[in-house]
């Protein structure tokens, strides 16, 4: 018969010290218990549970919250056409964002496999999520600047646009001598038609003196040349005055990179040339003529204007491209980490069976990757539910109703103007039914992971 | 799941000399590298340039014209007194609203963990279910609560960080907890110990890997938040919101909104950089965050 005695005896406490192993007594309320829980359970209590009940029963009261209005609130936030847009808005993020940002991610990450420097890329790719959303969404503010001096997006845009199509510096000109020259769709053509040995005089007037290319000279006016056709395309107006019209004189401007075309009398264009820096053009005419000379329109078509990104069409495009830019390194990295759990040796068997890249990446990595994929996918989800930060900040004020999403439009309802608790409320609501599943679906995910 | 790390540790890795082989690879990348960091640098640039020439050319040209940069922006940026003090507001937010849930939750954690007391299941399971509530649903609630109290702003805000971040804390410091083996808490309640000693004396210590985790966490969190600093700071603004009220006139603001924009960036970063190895992990729970 043994007894165990404790060599010491177990500590005096103002409570029953509860044992952790063996056969346990009922668990009961103790002082012990409750000093740890409450502080977090009161915090709890006052900031999640009640406001949780206080938000449902809130959502069928009216804006003053004096009057039971029943679901009205609810009818209202769904005939509402700028809640509507915002959750048609939040619809068109759930189709692009959380597909693009896995995808890129799932590229980038596998692409990365194959380079040393995997870190660098990844902590580059990575930054955007340590900063706040207001700090992105100041930078793509930035970005997109319409002008194309001064938005980055747009200066890329540009100068590919204007490499493609060559606009005109001459926006606005007109000729000096009317009666020579007529209008032509959106350029001029001369009123007499010429033919080889002719000397062709185009003045122009009615712009700037900015627009003139820095290596202007002065207007030489050629001399008739047999063979050929010649002219000067130039600004007919001295600064500060003086001259004559339709006179090409000291003080007067050619117009260099002017578009010049020889139109037959069938009206195709037989022969085209750009005037020098001193306006003037020629041509070598293949027959006799007789032709018109035409300035086509581009000439006079100003250069690209810069596209609206923060225009009414554009803006929600326009912010889902700067959330992509904030979320790539997530997904990339979270990915990157799944590829590393992958046994190179799996990968290296099937394509010692013969399996291409591609197959590989499609049989082997992508299903070994699913779950991670679906996280990745489902995180995304939920942070479209919710997305705030980078409309409020990005949407310039007059374009919000256009970049509108739900998380929004419970902000400017409830908090804005004149503040209606009892619609704000029901959006909440709505929003949270929204996010629950999705959340609760991640949480399971997650702890299935472990 | 693999601890979330920009570094992975684990499988072969190509060495430089077979990657030299794959050079459009490479082009890739630093294409890829300069166009990610690019959004970034035309901040700096802008914030280190006058404000009129905004309106005028583009961030760009100071790369070809490097007169334009100067710190101006910055020296004026603390003149301003609104700009300068929501600085300090943001650390007077962030620091509560991290060390209050740090408190609070490793308490009820210890509780969840080691105390018998009925219902501890259902309550975590109420707990796990608590985490998903977003915080919009609790604005409107505890505006009116606030409204009846009255506390100063900043203390509105860190309140309500502080409480949201509970569950989620609660949760991390348990699954920490669970694995700290029995054996330590045994000898210390026979050495006469009570749970308050133990608390402090050897689980605190032991928790600080899952605190530092937590706390870098939710400090980040906290100081890039917009949307409750907007609801309930008043006329005590974190940095966020004192850029974002900025914003109204962006173009004639931009020098102090990219300048503060760009200071507002350093602490986040340097937390960043310092405790790189549990940003996905935090990332992925956070998306559990309400």
């Amino acid at each position: 018969m043994s007894t165990i005695v404790p060599a010491v005896a177990p500590p005096v406490v103002e409570e029953e010290r509860p044992i952790l192993k063996g056969r346990a007594p009922a668990p009961r309320w103790n002082r012990v218990a409750i000093g740890f829980l409450a502080p977090a359970a009161i915090f709890v209590g006052i900031f999640i549970v009640y406001p949780v009940i206080a938000t449902i029963i809130r959502s069928f009261f009216n804006r003053t919250g004096e009057t039971f209005v029943g679901v009205d609130n609810y009818f209202k936030v769904f005939t509402d056409s700028r809640t509507l847009h915002a959750i048609q808005n939040n619809i068109i993020w759930l189709l692009v964002f959380p597909v693009a940002v896995t995808g890129f991610g799932v590229m980038f990450a596998v692409l990365l496999e194959r380079v040393p420097y995997r870190l660098v890329v990844r902590t580059i790719l990575f930054t955007p999520m340590a900063v706040s959303l207001l700090a992105s969404g100041v930078i793509w503010r930035i970005m997109y600047q319409q002008s194309p001096e001064t938005g980055a997006m747009n200066a890329v845009i540009a100068s590919v646009a204007n490499a493609i199509t060559h606009p005109g510096h001459y926006q606005g000109a007109r000729p000096s001598q009317p009666d020579l020259m007529q209008p032509a769709g959106d350029g001029y053509q001369m009123s007499q038609t010429v033919a080889p040995g002719d000397v062709v005089h185009m003045g122009f007037i009615g712009f700037p003196v900015s627009e003139i290319p820095a290596n202007a000279q002065d207007a030489k006016d050629p001399s008739s040349q047999s063979g050929r056709i010649v002219g000067v395309v130039w600004r007919d107006f001295i600064p500060g005055g003086g001259g004559q019209v339709g006179q090409v004189e000291p003080g007067k401007k050619g117009l260099p990179d002017m578009t010049v075309q020889l139109v037959d009398s069938k009206g195709s264009v037989a022969a085209q040339t750009q005037s020098d820096t001193a306006g003037d053009f020629s041509f070598a005419s293949t027959s006799t003529g007789p032709y018109h000379v035409v300035l086509p329109a581009q000439n006079f078509h100003p250069p690209f204007g810069g596209v609206q990104w923060l225009g009414s069409s554009l803006v929600t495009p326009a912010i889902i491209l700067a959330a992509i830019w904030v979320w790539v390194g997530f997904a990339t990295v979270t990915i990157g980490a799944g590829l590393a759990t992958i046994s190179r040796d799996l990968l290296e068997a099937a394509r010692v069976d013969g399996a291409t890249e591609l197959q590989v990446f499609r049989r082997v990595t992508v299903p070994l990757l699913s779950p991670l994929l679906i996280v990745v996918f489902i995180t995304l989800v939920i942070n479209v539910l919710k997305i705030f930060d980078l409309v409020y900040t990005i949407a310039p004020g007059s374009v919000i109703p256009d970049a509108n999403v739900i998380a929004l439009q419970l902000y400017l309802v409830a908090f804005t103007g004149l503040g209606d608790f009892g619609i704000g409320s029901a959006i909440a609501v709505f929003l949270f039914l929204l996010v629950i599943p999705v959340m609760a679906a991640n949480i399971r995910r997650f702890q299935g992971e472990g | 799941m693999a601890t979330g790390a920009l570094q992975i540790a684990g499988a072969r890795r190509p060495g430089w000399r077979k990657a030299l082989d794959s050079v459009p690879l490479h082009v890739f990348f630093i294409v890829a590298g300069v166009l990610w960091a690019l959004p970034a640098i035309g901040l700096l640039l802008t914030s280190l340039r006058p404000v009129d020439l905004f309106t005028v050319s583009g961030w760009w040209t100071a790369l070809s014209h490097p007169g334009q940069l100067s710190i101006d922006n910055y020296r004026h940026l603390f003149d301003s007194s609104l700009i300068a003090s929501s600085f300090v507001n943001s650390i007077l937010i962030a620091v509560p609203a991290t060390v209050i849930p740090v408190l609070c939750a490793t308490l009820a954690a210890y509780a969840f963990t080691w105390l018998r007391f009925p219902g501890r299941t259902a309550l975590l399971l109420v707990l796990i279910a608590l985490m998903v509530v977003p915080l919009q649903m609790a604005l409107i609630p505890v505006a009116g609560i606030y409204g009846l109290v009255s506390p100063p702003g900043i203390v509105r805000v860190f309140l309500f960080h502080a409480a949201f971040a509970l569950p989620y804390a609660t949760f991390l410091f348990r699954n920490f907890f669970i694995g700290i083996p029995h054996e330590l808490l045994e000898s210390a309640r026979m050495d006469g110990a009570n749970d308050a000693r133990i608390f402090r004396r050897i689980i605190l210590p032991l928790a600080y890997p899952a605190i530092a985790s937590f706390a870098v966490f939710q400090f980040l969190w906290v100081w890039n938040d917009l949307l409750v600093g907007l609801v309930f700071a008043g006329g005590t603004p974190p940095v966020t919101v004192a850029i974002l009220q900025q914003m109204r006139n962006f173009g004639s603001s931009v020098d102090v909104i990219s300048a503060a924009s760009f200071l507002s960036l350093i602490p986040p970063l340097i937390l960043f950089f310092a405790f790189q190895r549990y940003f996905v992990q935090g990332l992925l729970a956070g998306s559990v965050k309400g």
